[in-house]
């Protein structure tokens, strides 16, 4: 009997010991380093980083998806694997390999599917988001990108092959329904307006980019921004640029264009060109600070290490940085007081102040390249 | 124009003209740029991407001098940008060398 309850004991123990610390979730991020398979937990409000969990793959291009309480990380590696990462535990919860070569994924509006996006064997997947137990699946014969969530447990996504884009109807998650669109000459990647209903598929095999409204689907795909470079021979792109991440700043979508150095702007009452602004290279992401006052653009190889900052009521630069070497990715603090910059070659993650540009930390990390705060939690298209 | 160098090289081949093989540092950086900059399309352990995998195995059917003009001249049409304003051919031609023969990974 003593030696029950002795056994009974080491067993409450062991279970204290896997205790979280009692904290919110809500300022927590991760940063992928990208060449060792790891990454870092991050916390926005001590500027610090709280642990680091190894064991995750070939992240040379990952991204990741919050679970809606913020606790869970969804990392998708580029080798296929799935991930959930527990952020309080600082530990893989779960673990799957499903695909060849993956390349990103969302998650539901109601938070209970998972979907992946693969270039091999090309389509999506869809997963259970506590089990990561495989639901359904759609192939798609054809690099899938821009996959985005829609609201209705609905997703939408471009295949680079085919040219189309497609809406996957996930609310039986067991029993997929997807209609397809023509779009467009190889789209790259797309996203979602940050009310969730027009789904923008940037093309790079000519010069446009595709419009869907999720609200009319029937409609189809139109394009916008067509010849918007007036037949002028393209720059050349050492990096595709990515289109997730809102550019959407009040009532206009700022997008890169490929092959020229410059942002476009487009009025979303009309869809029309705008403004274009020229900046220091190929742009990458172009992404707006969350309150759309600002801008912020990095660049492709060889201009990696620019950063410019667009004020969107002057409609120009204001500020052109130079935070580091290989400015890979940029992430906003929720409301965007700070913004962090990953250095890939400098090895360090630099946090700035968004309204006087100061740097206001350097936080070491290897090869850093994704930053993703649980704030996406709450956001369609993240 | 490659003819000619391979000319030269074969007359003169103490010549710097001809070292196709760069420096030491050169080698680091360019193994750094194809890790990390390729493997933006190609992946970073070239097991492909937006870009075609970049194994021995599915190079070795390619020939060699059409591997070389891919990186130095892009592919028109596809993804695959011109490096020549970054590369110089030689360098190009070590890059398809080395990926031919399992690339070098990188020091650190
Ligand atoms: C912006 C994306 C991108 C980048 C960056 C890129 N490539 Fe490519 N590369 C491609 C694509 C796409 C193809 C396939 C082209 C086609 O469809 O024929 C390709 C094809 C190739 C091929 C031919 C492979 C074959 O089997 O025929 C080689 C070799 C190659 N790339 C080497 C490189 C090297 C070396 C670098 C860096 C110096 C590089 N690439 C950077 C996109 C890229």
């Amino acid at each position: 009997m003593r030696l029950l309850l002795a056994l009974l004991a080491a067993v409450l123990f062991a279970g204290c010991a896997q205790q979280p610390p009692v904290r919110g979730t809500g300022d927590l991020g991760i940063v992928i380093e990208r060449a060792d398979g790891r990454i870092l937990i991050v916390d926005t409000t001590a500027r610090a980083v709280l642990g680091r969990v190894a064991g995750l793959g070939d992240l040379s291009h990952a991204s990741a998806v919050f679970s809606r309480g913020g606790r869970y990380a969804y990392v998708f590696g580029r080798d296929g694997a799935l991930t959930k990462v527990d952020l309080l535990l600082q530990r893989i919860e779960r673990r799957v390999m499903q695909a060849g070569n993956s390349i990103g994924g969302a998650i539901s509006q109601d938070g209970r599917i998972v979907v992946a996006q693969n270039y091999e064997p090309g389509g999506i997947k869809a997963f259970d988001a506590a089990t990561l137990e495989l639901l359904a699946e759609v192939p798609t014969q054809s690099k899938v990108v821009g996959l985005a969530d829609l609201a209705g447990n609905r997703f939408a996504y471009a295949l680079f092959d085919k040219g189309e884009i497609w809406l996957t109807d996930l609310s039986d998650p067991r029993a997929p329904r997807t209609e397809r669109y023509p779009a467009g000459v190889q789209p790259y990647d797309g996203l979602v307006t940050p009310d969730g209903r027009y789904y923008l598929a940037g093309l790079f095999g000519e010069d446009g980019v595709a419009l869907l409204d999720t609200w009319r689907p029937q409609d189809g795909a139109r394009k916008i921004l067509a010849n918007y470079g007036k037949g002028q021979e393209k720059l050349p792109v050492f990096k595709m640029p990515h289109l997730r991440g809102w550019a959407v700043a009040g009532n206009h979508v700022y997008l890169p264009a490929i092959g020229r150095h410059e942002v476009l702007v487009v009025d979303k009452a009309d869809w029309r060109e705008s403004a274009r602004i020229p900046v220091k290279g190929q742009p990458v992401f172009v992404m707006a600070r969350p309150d759309g006052r600002q801008v912020w653009v990095n660049f492709a190889f060889p201009d990696n290490g620019w950063v410019q900052v667009i004020d969107t009521e002057k409609g120009e630069v204001v500020r052109t940085l130079q935070p580091g070497k290989a400015i890979l990715h940029m992430e906003f603090t929720p409301r965007g007081e700070h913004v962090w910059l990953s250095a890939r070659d400098d090895h360090a993650v630099s946090i700035y102040d968004t309204r006087t540009f100061a740097r206001l930390a350097t936080l070491p990390a290897q090869s850093p390249s994704g930053i993703f705060f649980t704030s996406r939690a709450a956001r369609m298209g993240f | 124009m490659r003819r000619i160098l391979l000319l030269s090289c074969l007359l003169f081949s103490w010549s710097v003209v001809c070292a196709s093989e760069p420096s030491g540092e050169r080698k680091q950086e360019l193994v750094r740029l194809v890790r990390q900059d390729c493997g933006s399309c190609h992946g970073m352990r070239f097991t492909g991407g937006l870009g075609l995998p970049l194994t021995p195995q599915t190079l070795k059917e390619r020939p060699f001098e059409g591997l070389v003009a891919t990186v130095y001249y892009g592919r028109p049409g596809t993804a695959m940008p011109p490096w020549r304003s970054i590369l110089s051919e030689q360098e190009a031609e070590w890059i398809v060398r080395q990926l031919l023969n399992g690339f070098p990974e990188e020091r650190r």
